[in-house]
């Protein structure tokens, strides 16, 4: 496997306070990778470092084959950032931020024009590409700094906290945007944030951290099923009847009945769900409606540290 | 060359931004025209001036009126790098991949654009009080400001390296802008003053940006030309090094 970000034992002390502690990540080539954490965690700690903003205490991190502390300035090249906070002049228009930014990341002057087009067409600000900022939503705004960050074709972009403060119509736009964005681009995406669904919905493969730990990481689908709880509910017209005859089946960690719902909880339930039907059939039993629920990421946060994300 | 195109480009947003605050080009040229011709008519008219210039004490302050208007521009330019620091611009600056001295350099090169632009309005105004301008007063005084506001916005990048929010404004305003206003001699002649006072104004850079420009517009100094000029370009390029030292040493708490 091809990685475009490897970091080695990377910290980060603050006087007596550990922000990052000897964090090693691995992020493949092309993927969009998450790091989810609560605020606080050493999320924007740990991009900082990779952006060659702040200087590791220890280790060190290889950015597009380069070394964040020998070669920070190649690492430059290679990443676009769009911060947690704006990073926008009011009084400067769309075009002319992307414009400066072409200039400082040295896109050779004879297709710049060209690139500034391109992201144009590709963030949609439409005329307002000619006014000033000022006059953006905050959805526009957003817009404008990922596209800014993508105009010398970065290898890697990071995005920190891409959705914090944006209203829920806005960040679905965002999130279509960035999955666009990594099928059509040469680009790996590197994402902090403290919302599961956005993690579940972009992310192929998600570190959790906490308290400057990476704790685990893998894919959301299979963090998920490690937990092993998925949850089967059927609603049948003998429910006593089927209650009695299932504690035979063993593939059921538990059943309860929930009302006139049944819940079994199982592993890997998408296997499960035509034999629990058969099942019932051969027991006379009627089966009105089933329904699989996985378990999202914030059940995943709560085994591995005990709280809610939001807890904090 | 990046690091040269990176430094145009930085001096190219000093300038949008300052020509798109139109509020701030016409207090530009208002605050001084205010100082010269009121104070300049008012304290004029109260002292008998013993300079011996034909245009009398307003003459004499309007080289000093200038360097006030360059190191209040320059200076608070300077500071603002505080507001880009607040408003998140400064990072996106940052990470670019030019070194920070460029970054400095861009900077100060900007600033002393607009406070040059400032100080020439002024300089085509001279006429409000009597003075003949030729084309090599305005040369050679386009030098000097150019000099001036190099060394000026540097310490105002110096002064933002250190302060982390725009509460201090004030400090520096009475600390900083104003002392180095007072005591550089726009407003009277450092020639009869008490020592203790004498030190001080000579301490002061701007006292030989303002004789400087004294020199070459009313041919009336205290200092040669030469020693002036030396003096102010010796504190550019100190404080042009400075900024960009300790600029560069400033790494954290940026995101």
């Amino acid at each position: 496997m091809d990685y475009i970000i490897e970091t080695k034992n990377i910290t980060k002390k603050y006087d007596n306070f550990t922000a990052v502690d000897s964090v090693n990540l691995k992020v493949p080539k092309n993927s969009v990778y998450g790091i989810l954490g609560p605020n606080g965690a050493g999320k924007t700690t740990l991009i900082s470092m990779l952006c060659t903003i702040l200087h590791p205490t220890m280790g060190t991190a290889i950015v597009n084959g380069y070394d964040v502390l020998k070669n920070p300035k190649e690492v430059r090249k290679s990443i676009g950032i769009v911060f947690q906070s704006r990073a926008l002049d009011d009084i400067l228009t769309g075009r002319e931020h992307l414009q400066m930014h072409a200039s400082l990341y040295g896109v050779p002057k004879d297709i710049r024009k060209k690139r500034i087009e391109e992201i144009l067409d590709l963030i949609s600000l439409g005329k307002k590409a000619d006014e000033f900022v000022k006059t953006y939503s905050g959805g526009m705004k957003r817009r404008l700094e990922i596209g800014r960050g993508l105009i010398h074709h970065p290898k890697v972009l990071f995005l920190d906290e891409p959705t914090l403060g944006l209203d829920p119509q806005t960040r679905e736009s965002i999130w279509k945007y960035i999955q666009e964005l990594n099928q059509n681009q040469d680009v790996t995406v590197l994402m902090t944030t403290h919302y599961m669904e956005e993690a579940d919905k972009l992310c192929d493969e998600v570190s959790i951290i906490n308290q400057g730990h990476i704790i685990t990481t893998d894919s959301p689908s299979n963090l998920k099923r490690e937990l092993k709880a998925d949850t089967i509910t059927v609603r049948v017209d003998k429910p006593d009847k089927f209650m009695e005859e299932a504690k035979k089946l063993d593939f059921i960690k538990e059943i309860f009945l929930m009302d006139s719902e049944i819940k079994l909880m199982v592993e890997r339930g998408e296997n499960l769900v035509a034999e629990v039907v058969n099942f019932a059939n051969s027991n006379q039993i009627f089966v009105n409606s089933i329904e699989l629920e996985h378990p999202n990421l914030e059940d995943v946060f709560i085994k591995y540290t005990g709280t809610t994300i939001s807890e904090r | 060359m990046p690091e040269l195109e990176g430094i145009y480009t930085i001096w190219l947003r000093e300038n949008k931004r300052f020509i798109r605050y139109r509020s701030r080009i016409l207090t530009s040229v208002v605050t001084p025209l205010l100082w010269l011709l009121i104070f300049g008519t008012g304290l004029g008219s109260a002292v008998r001036f013993g300079g011996g210039l034909p245009g009398g004490y307003i003459a004499f302050i309007f080289p000093g009126i200038i360097g006030q208007t360059i190191l209040f521009t320059a200076v608070f330019s300077g500071v603002s790098v505080i507001i880009d620091r607040q408003y998140g611009f400064l990072k996106e600056i940052l990470v670019a991949p030019i070194t920070r001295p460029s970054i400095v350099f861009g900077k100060a090169l900007g600033i002393s654009t607009t406070a040059l632009i400032q100080g020439l309005i002024l300089l085509l105004l001279s006429f409000v009080v009597g003075i003949q301008m030729t084309l090599s007063i305005f040369l050679m005084s386009t030098v000097v400001i150019l000099l001036i506001s190099i060394g000026l916005a540097g310490l105002g990048l110096l002064i933002a390296s250190f302060t982390d929010s725009m509460e201090g404004f004030n400090l520096i305003l009475s600390f900083i802008v104003l002392p180095i206003f007072l005591l550089s001699g726009a407003l009277f002649p450092v020639g009869g003053l008490p020592s203790w006072l004498k030190i001080a104004v000579y301490l002061d850079p701007l006292t030989y940006g303002v004789d400087a420009l004294r020199a070459i517009i009313l041919n009336y100094s205290v200092l040669p030309l030469y020693v002036d000029v030396s003096i102010i370009s010796l504190f550019a390029l100190i404080m042009l090094l400075l900024s960009a030292f300790v600029f560069s040493r400033r790494e954290q708490g940026l995101m």
